[in-house]
């Protein structure tokens, strides 16, 4: 790890400024950024501990309805908070299948939205790469691929954004509240972060010494509390990241469709909002045929970046499987293996 | 640059002036505090060997900065048992066979303690073993660590009742 200037403020003002500095870096619970400072990754000169400045770890009910997480609430914390897991299911069901109940313990919502890919390549500094070192080139292009995207990635990157608990913010619509050097202002989670395109090394539309102190579900989120699942596919069932994850909330009435949303994790460089795929749904009856044409528009686009096009019939099909569930009902106690396809909670369709 | 900072540890306060805010708080317990039963497995928030119990929930001590920490109160394995008297999680460990090198158990033991307050598992083995799944074994030891785990919690949820009778 590289030396650097630690420093604590009182106040979101004072972390501001002394985030001013360049090579300054924020540090929440660190469980991303003290790894990748171990490895070299990433080298901050400066480290602005906001970890615990005082009114971000609150879980707030607003009077329309929104709900506000600070962005200091540990996902352990936001994930068994009843009043929000009835609210919010698949958020919680996808924070409880991030990590490790330790990382949990400690992760914070703010920290989780900017987390860093886990490419490989992006991780070894003996390796190319354009995320890392701009211009360098990028080995994960014919290297050991199978993990990386098949939606939104460029010649320049091919990195997933490794995130469970953003894919269904995005679906659910959440709103990123940030402060910065020119007063606040508020983003879609879908819009803050972004494609690789020619510029893989920015991963968001942060503004450099810009701080993300809260995360806002719409009060209409809540209307696919009924039926909402977050699932997720991986290498082994827990403590792994996905291989393709999809986050599903269904509004129905009677054998219907009237309102769908539907999210993609692990499959391309941001959490992958599938809008095209929520038209085809809304209005359809509630069967087998409709979800996997959602599930075909869904992955209209993709193509593989390497050796992974096994991810893309995989992606389709864990969109049907968690359609079936959502329609089925969200589970009235939270899985033992949270958004495993492999769980069989009570009353789910198999 | 010198940070003075306090942590209570396993009950005792303990002051140290950090000359380097590098230190770790794993690092800061084996390094200075001879504490040397939180183990350094991975040192990387992968393996679980070095978890701890900070301000009441288990964490990775290898992923926390000690100077982020001031003020907290710090539970390490040798803590955990009342001179000879183990700790239940410890004892069923013992009954159950639930180690082989015993390079985990430390971690696993602290994990085991934070899972069974957080008190999401239940008697289900697969809450048990989800809940169990940041810490890894090298030698598997895993199905003898779940029973032990259910064990523990019977014999600590007999206490309490036991208590309130």
């Amino acid at each position: 790890m590289n030396r650097f200037e630690y420093v604590r403020p009182a106040s979101v003002t004072e972390a501001i400024a002394a985030a001013a500095a360049p090579g300054a870096s924020y540090l929440a619970s660190g469980t991303n950024l003290l790894d990748l400072m171990k490895g070299g990754v990433v080298r901050p000169s400066r480290l602005v501990d906001v970890s615990r400045l005082p009114g971000l770890d609150r879980i707030e009910l607003q009077a329309n309805g929104d709900l506000r997480i600070g962005a200091l609430v540990r996902n352990a914390d936001l994930a068994h908070d009843a009043d929000f897991a009835r609210a919010c299911p698949a958020v919680a069901e996808a924070l409880l299948s991030g990590a490790s109940p330790q990382l949990r313990n400690a992760a914070t919502i703010g920290g989780n939205l900017l987390q860093r890919t886990r490419c490989n390549y992006f991780y070894d500094t003996a390796s190319a790469c354009n995320k890392r070192t701009p211009g360098a080139g990028c080995d994960a292009h014919g290297g050991d691929n199978r993990h990386h995207a098949v939606l939104g990635w460029s010649n320049s990157c091919i990195a997933t954004h490794p995130s469970d608990v953003c894919v269904p913010l995005v679906a659910f619509d959440a709103i990123a509240e940030i402060e910065g050097a020119n007063g606040r202002r508020e983003i879609a989670v879908e819009a803050l972060h972004r494609l690789p395109g020619k510029t893989p090394e920015q991963d968001s539309a942060l503004e450099p010494g810009e701080l993300i102190v809260a995360v806002r579900l719409p009060a209409a989120a809540k209307s696919f509390a009924a039926h909402s699942r977050y699932l997720k596919l991986r290498d082994r069932t827990s403590y792994a990241l996905a291989l393709a994850s999809v986050a599903a909330g269904l509004v129905t009435e009677g054998g219907t469709i009237k309102e769908a949303r539907l999210a993609l994790g692990g499959v391309a460089p941001k959490p992958w909002r599938a809008r095209a795929a929520e038209a085809v749904l809304a209005g359809a009856r509630i069967e087998p045929a409709a979800f996997r044409r959602a599930a075909d528009v869904a992955l209209g686009e993709a193509k593989p970046s390497g050796d992974n096009a096994f991810k893309i019939e995989l992606a389709r099909r864990i969109i049907v499987r968690a359609l079936t569930l959502a329609a089925a009902g969200t589970p009235a106690r939270m899985p033992a293996l949270p958004a495993s396809p492999f769980s069989s909670p009570a009353g789910a369709v198999q | 640059m010198n940070l003075p900072i306090r942590l209570t540890v396993n009950g005792e306060p303990r002051d140290f002036v950090l000359d380097d805010p590098r230190v770790t708080l794993l690092d800061l317990l084996r390094e200075r505090l001879q504490l040397t039963g939180t183990k350094k497995g991975c040192d990387r928030g992968q393996c679980g060997a070095c978890t701890v119990i900070v301000d009441g929930r288990r964490i990775n001590s290898c992923l926390q900065l000690a100077a982020s920490l001031d003020g907290a109160d710090i539970l390490t394995i040798e803590g955990v048992a009342k001179g000879e008297h183990l700790h239940p999680v410890q004892a069923a460990l013992v009954a159950h066979d639930g180690m082989q090198c015993g390079f985990c158990t430390p971690g696993q033991v602290m994990s085991a303690i934070g899972l069974l307050t957080e008190g999401q598992a239940g008697s289900d083995p697969e809450r048990i073993r989800e809940g169990m799944s940041g810490n890894l074994c090298r030698c598997g030891a895993y199905a003898g660590i779940t029973e032990a785990v259910l064990d523990a919690q019977k014999t600590i949820e007999a206490a309490k009742t036991e208590r309130a009778a």
